[in-house]
């Protein structure tokens, strides 16, 4: 992490940052900039430089935020109608112990409409290009953090990963992207989608920046009871000739050649730096996809009620009595997508269909989860592609709703687990960057990140 | 799997939304798409297994029922409504 120092401000880090923000704005990377208060932080910043007092670990680095995450700084709008007008007095806690070490916020970035998505063409505010073809998605639903990353507008981004959502736009892009254990990072603050699955996480474009990130931001949280008591850090995280698992099941024709390619030349490499590889078979993790479209919008339904235009947020005007403010502000408010999800999700917890469909998705859940622990006592990473294919050109998938979410397919069956996974970049012949992702055990998150170093 | 314009309705309703005609049709060919899709999960024999609801590895996580200081006080969350009067959040006539 490049930090300010006596030589290089943090009023230049800033400028430099914004400046490019500037350069890219055809991307629509940005959903608002923060000028004003990031350079008045940054020149807070150079005058305790000056003076001679101690800074932080991130003093004066520049940084976008997914922009799902609370703070008085600018409107928190996840990319919707609904939120757009958010002003939040709320601070998030992973915000909040950024800012602490000094880093300064430049501009909230673009999502899917509440991370619903994996192309960022879910936004209320258009989609955000591919920082290496801009006839091609961001991926999603982080595509502004994974971009403004990719395009070295900022060193690191903030991100949430539901199903993917910080690992896939990291692959297509280029960059790294670490979804970590469930509960590693507190989630207040976070506008929620999934709750079981949720997880705060960072886009970097190296692994020591993310290490340097975890340990700054994960730990328990007493606003936030489904965060683990605090274990990054705390001990030796060195795997010796950590064993590497493939899954055969994954070795299929939806996988795209360049994918595959990728995937053989980095088992290649391992094995020849003396990594022992294994064979997993995991047969149930196909199903993983089917179980997170019923769980995810079961949860996120439940969630995205409270969105009604009574408390905050956007009212339709002329609605004239109270269920007709509920019926036209969500009508208006919320992306088609938003509303397959909602209505999915309702269908899925309604008398009838709860047996059939939630119950049904949450059993097969342990399989997966079984599936994994065994896997895990015959390896202690696995290695897999983040998504099938490529960046896809935008509008290719976008009237397909089950297309697009087969993006996901590799993707998803880890948050059902509450796994940590790292997605990173790998040199190809392809003209589109390609990610894989290591997968590891709960806790295992530095030990990942570690081993990443050697990749 | 079939989804009939009234099943579609039903969740309109339960879901709060004024759909359009338009949206009723669109929305419904993408329902019965994507409950096909998951429909798939029939395939899997789950006799005996436990359902996983939430990976916490915890259950009740209990704290002093005592307030603590809120970042946010009453007046910054009120300003937050769309209309607000005398310290409460005005809404329209609800019958």
């Amino acid at each position: 992490m490049k930090i300010a120092n006596k030589t290089v401000t943090a009023t230049r880090l800033v400028e430099d940052a914004l400046k490019k923000a500037a350069e890219f704005a055809d991307y629509n990377i940005f959903t608002s900039l923060n000028t004003d208060l990031a350079l008045q932080k940054a020149a807070e910043i150079d005058r305790k430089i000056a003076a001679g007092e101690p800074v932080g670990r991130l003093a004066g680095v520049p940084y976008a935020l997914k922009d799902n995450f609370l703070s008085p700084e600018g409107h928190t709008t996840a990319s919707s109608k609904i939120l757009e007008p958010l002003q939040s007095p709320i601070t998030a806690t992973a915000v909040a112990k950024l800012e602490a070490e000094g880093a300064i916020m430049i501009g909230r970035v673009n999502l899917d409409s509440f991370a619903h998505g994996s192309s960022t063409e879910n936004s209320y505010f258009g989609p955000t290009k591919n920082s290496a073809d801009p006839t091609r998605v961001a991926g999603g639903s982080s595509g502004g953090s994974a971009v403004a990353v990719a395009l070295d507008i900022v060193q690191f981004a903030t991100g949430t990963d539901t199903g993917g959502s910080i690992r896939q736009p990291a692959s297509f892009n280029g960059v790294y992207g670490f979804k970590p254990t469930y509960g590693a990072i507190s989630r207040y603050g976070v506008v929620a989608m999934a709750s079981s699955t949720d997880c705060v996480g960072f886009f970097t474009h190296t692994p020591e920046d993310m290490d340097l990130l975890m340990q700054i931001t994960a730990g328990q949280d007493p606003n936030d009871t489904t965060t683990l008591p605090d274990f990054y850090g705390q001990k030796s995280t060195t795997a010796t000739k950590p064993t590497i698992g493939i899954i055969k099941d994954f070795d299929t024709d939806a996988i795209a050649p360049e994918i595959k390619q990728a995937m053989t030349a980095q088992i290649a490499k391992l094995q020849k730096s003396g990594h022992q590889i294994v064979e997993l078979e995991m047969p149930t993790l196909k199903y993983a996809l089917a179980v997170y479209y019923v769980v995810a919008p079961a949860e996120l339904a439940s969630n995205l009620s409270r969105h009604d235009g009574i408390r905050y947020g956007y009212r339709n005007a002329e609605a004239s009595d109270l269920a007709s403010v509920y019926a036209k502000t969500r009508h208006d408010g919320f992306m088609p997508e938003n509303k397959r999800r909602i209505m999915i999700g309702n269908f899925v917890l309604s008398s009838g269909f709860y047996d059939a469909y939630y119950l049904k998705a949450q059993k097969v859940r342990t399989l997966i989860i079984e599936e994994y622990q065994k896997a895990f006592a015959k390896c202690d990473f696995i290695l897999t592609p983040v998504s099938p294919n490529p960046a896809f050109k935008l509008g290719e998938k976008v009237n397909d709703p089950v297309a697009m979410y087969l993006e996901d397919v590799l993707s998803v069956p880890i948050n059902l687990a509450g796994l940590p996974s790292l997605a990173f970049p790998v040199k190809s012949d392809s003209a589109l960057p390609i990610g894989l992702q290591l997968v590891g055990p709960r806790r295992s998150d530095q030990t990942l990140i570690n081993f990443a170093k050697e990749l | 799997m079939k989804i009939s314009r009234e099943e579609i309705l039903h969740l309109s309703n339960l879901s709060n939304f004024s759909l359009s005609e338009e949206e009723i049709t669109s929305l419904g060919a993408d329902l019965e798409n994507i409950i096909t899709y998951i429909s798939q999960l029939d395939e899997l024999d789950t006799t005996g297994v436990e359902p996983t609801y939430q990976v916490f590895e915890m259950e009740n996580v209990w704290r002093e029922d005592e307030i603590l200081p809120q970042e946010a006080d009453r007046e910054a969350l009120l300003a937050l409504a769309p209309e607000a009067l005398d310290y409460q959040i005005k809404v329209p006539k609800v019958l």
